[in-house]
């Protein structure tokens, strides 16, 4: 990679400087925490679920820009999609990320897309995946906080 | 600035005279021609580990080209040679520290393995029940788990001295920690989160005071300082060989015999007996008796190689030189708006731990990175003292002797261009 723009793009220093759907949501039916403990990123994902659609999102966390704005971005685009969709653009983000995903196309990610200089830098990986982790849990109704290590 | 003795003749060269030959030093280390991301390498991460000079490089490739063999065992050629090799090894540290006997150097794997044998054996045979041990709020995890371990075993308690804001030991809360519950003193002679250097001779005083024994953690300290383990009095100090531009793997544990020979060995095997039977094995003598297995022998031999190699520049210049390049590199680093240090004691060594207004120490690493810039973000294998200040992790640029202003320069470039991405 030859400039630090094309990681860290405008949509997600905009992600991470005014996070999207940050707040603690009291009607919320799933949570999960998850914890990045070499970086101290810190994430809970709330969900309202209505019988398999998500019918509302947030999030609230601390972490470094690639975390935050993952988590943010993450908010925006599952809003109204069943769990079988989220669970399926998990994977197509997570190929991406970690430069895995040779066929996917960028235009099923969207706005996701902009994750994806994230493959350049292997440690940078779990910062991005994060929030999904732990989405994945909340999803299943895991209680344990997820940790990436 | 005292000059350096050049090390590249007998007589000192005119690049020694003026001032301490950094640039010239910097040509030792291959490494340092690095190319990263198509900059330059800044290597601000000594902390972690430091770069090897040639002279290292040259040894380990002679000892395995001509000399490998195993030591204590052979009779023939080559093992007679590595074993002299090796325990000329040992008198090489020895003198270093400035040990009274060469059976008081221990090798070991670093500074974990020197911990852990000191927690493991002498803490197994004094520590009872009700007992304390003393560390410090600013040890690295592996001076807080190895006792956390043994307290846990024999029901005895860590006591933790506390630090001040700007990262200080506060000696009074020492002073009253200390009682006749007290069994042992373990601490860092430099933090290696924030490079506070502690007053180790009054910690080491005020414990002998009540026949306290005292456990230095030299690994922070021993590449930027003369270390003199008589004149500190201290019972047992341990570093590791990969920070004093050695080879990883090597470590040294120094202990006073007394108390070395009072301990009980830490791992059986070959090496460390005397004899063996299936009824009863006689354990050998010092320093054997704490080296079981086949020792790291090239690592031994490449750090008796680092410590040539630094004796030669001389331990009080290189104190003299990073003194004014950490003053140099405060100064530039606390001009930048937005920008605190975390640490800023009166006595520091080799440590710049930073957080940047809204930017993650993550990302500043990874931008830093991207300008050749080479630092550590995290939590430095010191959550507790990431907690004490309040922060999850912080950015750490660290020096060694082969630094230059120039890269501090490029340290401070890089984390503008940080502020200016995050604009």
């Amino acid at each position: 990679m030859s400039d630090l723009r094309e990681l860290y793009q405008q949509v997600i220093l905009d992600h991470y400087k005014r996070p999207r759907n940050f707040q603690k949501m009291e009607c919320a039916n799933r949570h999960a925490e998850g914890y990045n403990p070499l970086c101290g990123d810190q994430i809970t994902v709330y969900l309202q679920m209505d019988g398999d659609v998500i019918k509302e999102i947030s999030f609230q966390g601390a972490g470094c820009a690639i975390s935050q704005s993952a988590a943010s971005l993450m908010t925006t685009a599952l809003k109204g999609k069943t769990k079988a969709e989220a669970e399926e653009l998990f994977k197509k983000f997570h190929d991406m990320v970690t430069g895995e995903g040779h066929g996917a196309d960028p235009m099923e990610l969207g706005k996701l897309a902009v994750f994806c200089g994230v493959s350049e830098f292997p440690v940078r990986v779990k910062c991005a995946s994060l929030p999904w982790h732990t989405l994945h849990a909340a999803l299943e109704g895991k209680d344990d906080p997820i940790s990436t290590e | 600035m005292k000059r350096a003795v050049c090390r590249t003749s007998e007589e000192p060269c005119q690049e020694c005279l003026v001032g301490f030959g950094a640039e010239k030093i910097r040509e030792d280390f291959p490494i340092l021609w690095t190319k990263v991301h198509g900059k330059p390498l800044v290597y601000l991460d000594n902390a972690a580990t430091a770069q090897k000079p040639q002279a290292v490089l040259d040894t380990l490739m002679r000892y395995y080209t001509e000399e490998n063999s195993n030591v204590h065992r052979g009779v023939h050629f080559l093992s007679q040679v590595a074993t002299q090799a090796y325990e000329s090894g040992r008198t090489r540290v020895r003198q270093f520290l400035n040990a009274s006997h060469d059976r008081e150097i221990i090798f070991t794997r670093g500074t974990t393995e020197g911990i852990n044998l000191v927690a493991q054996s002498y803490g197994r045979k004094h520590l009872r029940a009700g007992d304390e041990v003393i560390v410090s709020a600013m040890e690295h995890h592996s001076n807080i788990v190895p006792w956390q371990m043994i307290c846990e075993e024999k029901r005895a308690s860590l006591k933790v001295i506390p630090m001040n804001d700007a990262g200080e030991l506060v000696m009074d809360e020492y002073e009253r920690l200390l009682s006749d519950r007290t069994k042992f003193v373990s601490v860092a002679q430099v933090s290696n989160a924030l490079g506070t250097v502690n007053p180790i001779s009054d910690i080491i005083g005020l414990a002998h005071r009540r026949g306290i024994p005292v456990l230095v953690d030299g690994a922070q300290a021993i590449p930027h300082m003369p270390v003199d383990v008589r004149a500190l009095d201290c019972d047992f100090y341990v570093f590791s060989g990969h920070k004093l531009f050695g080879p990883t793997g090597i470590g040294v544990l120094y202990g006073k015999a007394e108390l070395l020979e009072s301990m009980p060995p830490y791992q059986g095997g070959g090496d460390m007996i005397s004899a063996v039977s299936f009824e009863k094995t006689v354990y050998n003598t010092l320093p054997h008796k704490f080296e079981a297995g086949t020792p790291n022998i090239a690592g031994t031999i490449g750090l008796a190689a680092a410590i040539e190699y630094v004796e030669k520049i001389g331990m009080q210049q290189i104190a003299a030189y990073e003194s004014e390049l950490l003053e140099y590199g405060t100064e530039l680093l606390t001009a930048i708006p937005g920008l605190r240090l975390i640490g800023t004691a009166k006595e520091k060594a080799g440590v710049l731990s930073f957080l940047l207004d809204g930017i993650h120490a993550h990302d500043i690493g990874t931008i830093l990175d991207l300008e050749g810039v080479a630092i550590r973000a995290g939590h430095h294998c010191a959550m507790p003292v990431m907690k004490r200040f309040g922060v999850p992790a912080t950015a750490r640029a660290s020096l060694a002797f082969y630094n230059t202003r120039a890269d501090l320069d490029a340290l401070a470039k890089a984390i503008h261009k940080a502020i200016e991405v995050f604009a």
